[in-house]
């Protein structure tokens, strides 16, 4: 059974008059690592919202069709009931974080889930482990690094456990270093626990090897859907001037109208470097 | 002509945020600041319209002391938008929002109105000028602050992180403004770590490591330094490590001419 599923999703925020989602079909099944990216106001963060409930219930607004999230219904479940089901990391770490500690932080919505003392300590230093943070679990979250924070924000919904984890642009106020480390956290914690990652983000390059499937969203509706090579090949054909196609993605693509033959569309410098350098060092 | 002298700075927690930066920014000139959060980026932008004051050496803009200066009449001269535009804006709507400084510099009211329309179809916002800015998304935001400095056009225009949350016809957008402003004389100063977007511009970088300028120099040089990169949590542009994957040289930045290059290595690499 697919674990989300909308079926002709159509949405308008309140006093607006162009819908921010139109007829969206989507089945995301257990497992998946999906990335969503698409020009901005393209209706990824929208989706997202959909997912756990923040549309409609906070924003209200017009939801038009179905939308199901691991068996309930979003429009009749609360939204208390689906942060559950799916767990959101934002793009600025700043907005979660505001404890005077980050152990307190990630304690902090175990406590209202009215958990027992030693279940939220297992699952506190579960997650801080998880990220890579136990050593900084008594400083205060506004002494980290960019980085940092976005580790702490992970480690306060991962310890939620929710099924789904949704990140909607993770990376976008962290320098590339920091990002791939976060990339890579995520990676690591879909391959280790039994999770369905959703990634929104502009900043493909490194991300796309992680994942599973990759969907380029413009105008509200999706436009492309599927494994990110095939994905990636047909937007540098036909979205190059709208989204960030990694450049090597688009230098396969050059070379190969040229004539050279590279195999299928590159996700990494190694992916094109290796069979170019057979060809350029014989 | 901006000049940073010897500049060091303390926050009053005790970290040295700036140590012994000097830089001479030109007029009519492109300056991208890179590094990792914490070098003192921010710290040092900051100084540039005087909001924070040097605690030794000296920022000496157009030859004003910013000591001596009020951060008003530095503002005039160098515009600042912030990194999270939540903080810079406040207005009802979006129009009101660009409108605000321009009626504190006393621009007539036919100016204002003016600079207002130039700058929302600059940055093609002109669809949400009764909007809130508030009601915006994270993108939108971003060029609302933009707008609303560009508009008084300073003659230096400082930008922190400008292609955060941007996508990339965006991004392409705003490098079209900054070429665009530039032809009309203007500086532009960024902090970013969009390694790929510094590389398309093709700005001079400035390598900012624990408060001090690690390297200066032209795109080409600074961003396919591998070991200086690293040590300010960057990473080379894709193409870069591509080249560098290849052990060709010089380093790349375009897809079109990294086509062209390797097109012709292809040649005499066939028997």
């Amino acid at each position: 059974m697919a674990i989300i599923e909308a079926q002709s999703l159509t949405y308008k925020y309140p006093n607006s008059q162009k819908p921010a989602l139109q007829n969206i079909n989507l089945k995301v099944e257990k497992g998946e690592f999906v990335v969503i990216s698409g020009p901005s106001g393209c209706g990824k963060t929208t989706l997202c919202r959909c997912f756990n409930g923040l549309i409609p219930h906070f924003y209200g607004g017009e939801l038009q069709g179905e939308i199901r999230v691991n068996g309930l219904n979003v429009k009749e479940v609360s939204t208390a009931k689906l942060a559950t089901q799916v767990g959101l990391v934002f793009q600025n770490p700043e907005n979660q974080l505001f404890s005077l500690t980050v152990e307190r932080d990630v304690a902090f919505g175990l406590e209202n889930l009215g958990l027992p003392p030693q279940e939220i300590r297992r699952r506190v230093d579960w997650a801080l482990n998880l990220v890579g943070l136990s050593g900084l679990k008594d400083k205060p979250p506004f002494e980290l690094s960019g980085g940092q924070q976005q580790k702490a924000a992970i480690a306060c919904v991962l310890a939620m456990q929710p099924p789904i984890m949704v990140f909607d642009e993770p990376t976008s106020f962290l320098d590339p270093l920091s990002a791939r480390e976060i990339f890579n956290i995520i990676a690591e914690l879909h391959a280790k626990l039994d999770l369905t990652v959703i990634v929104v983000e502009h900043r493909l390059e490194f991300l796309t090897a992680h994942a599973s499937r990759l969907i380029f969203m413009d105008e509200g509706k999706i436009v492309l859907d599927g494994k990110p090579r095939e994905v990636l090949k047909e937007a540098s054909e036909s979205f190059s001037g709208k989204i960030g196609i990694p450049k090597v993605a688009l230098l396969h693509r050059r070379l190969t109208l040229q004539g050279i033959s590279l195999g299928s569309t590159s996700l990494t410098v190694d992916e094109l470097a290796e069979p170019l350098r057979r060809m350029l060092h014989p | 002509m901006i000049l940073m002298e010897d500049v060091w700075f303390r926050y009053e927690d005790g970290t040295e945020a700036l140590r012994g930066v000097t830089l001479q920014i030109e007029d009519n000139s492109a300056l991208a600041v890179m590094g990792k959060s914490g070098s003192g980026k921010t710290t040092l932008i900051k100084h540039l319209n005087g909001l924070l004051k040097p605690v030794k050496g000296r920022v000496l803009v157009d030859g004003m002391d910013t000591r001596e200066a009020t951060v008003a009449q530095l503002s005039r001269k160098v515009g600042l938008v912030f990194q999270n535009p939540d903080h810079q804006l406040f207005a009802e709507t979006v129009e009101e929002e660009i409108a605000f400084p321009l009626k504190n510099f006393g621009f007539p009211p036919e100016e204002i109105e003016k600079r207002v329309d130039w700058a929302l179809n600059l940055l093609d916002l002109a669809d949400y000028r009764h909007d809130s800015p508030l009601s915006l998304s994270g993108g939108e935001k971003k060029r609302v602050a933009i707008a609303s400095v560009v508009a008084w056009k300073p003659k230096y225009l400082v930008l922190d992180e400008p292609t955060l949350g941007q996508d990339y016809g965006r991004k392409l957008e705003l490098k079209r403004l900054f070429e665009k402003l530039r032809r009309e004389g203007h500086s532009i100063i960024m902090v970013t770590h969009d390694v790929e977007f510094a590389a398309e511009c093709k700005f001079k970088v400035a390598l900012l490591v624990d408060g001090q300028i690690l390297a200066l120099g032209p795109a080409e040089e600074i961003l396919s330094a591998t070991e200086l990169l690293k040590k300010a949590s960057l990473t080379a542009p894709q193409l870069v490590e591509l080249f560098q994957r290849l052990e060709v040289k010089p380093p790349v930045f375009e897809v079109e001419e990294a086509e062209r290059f390797i097109l012709k290595l292809a040649g005499k690499a066939q028997p």
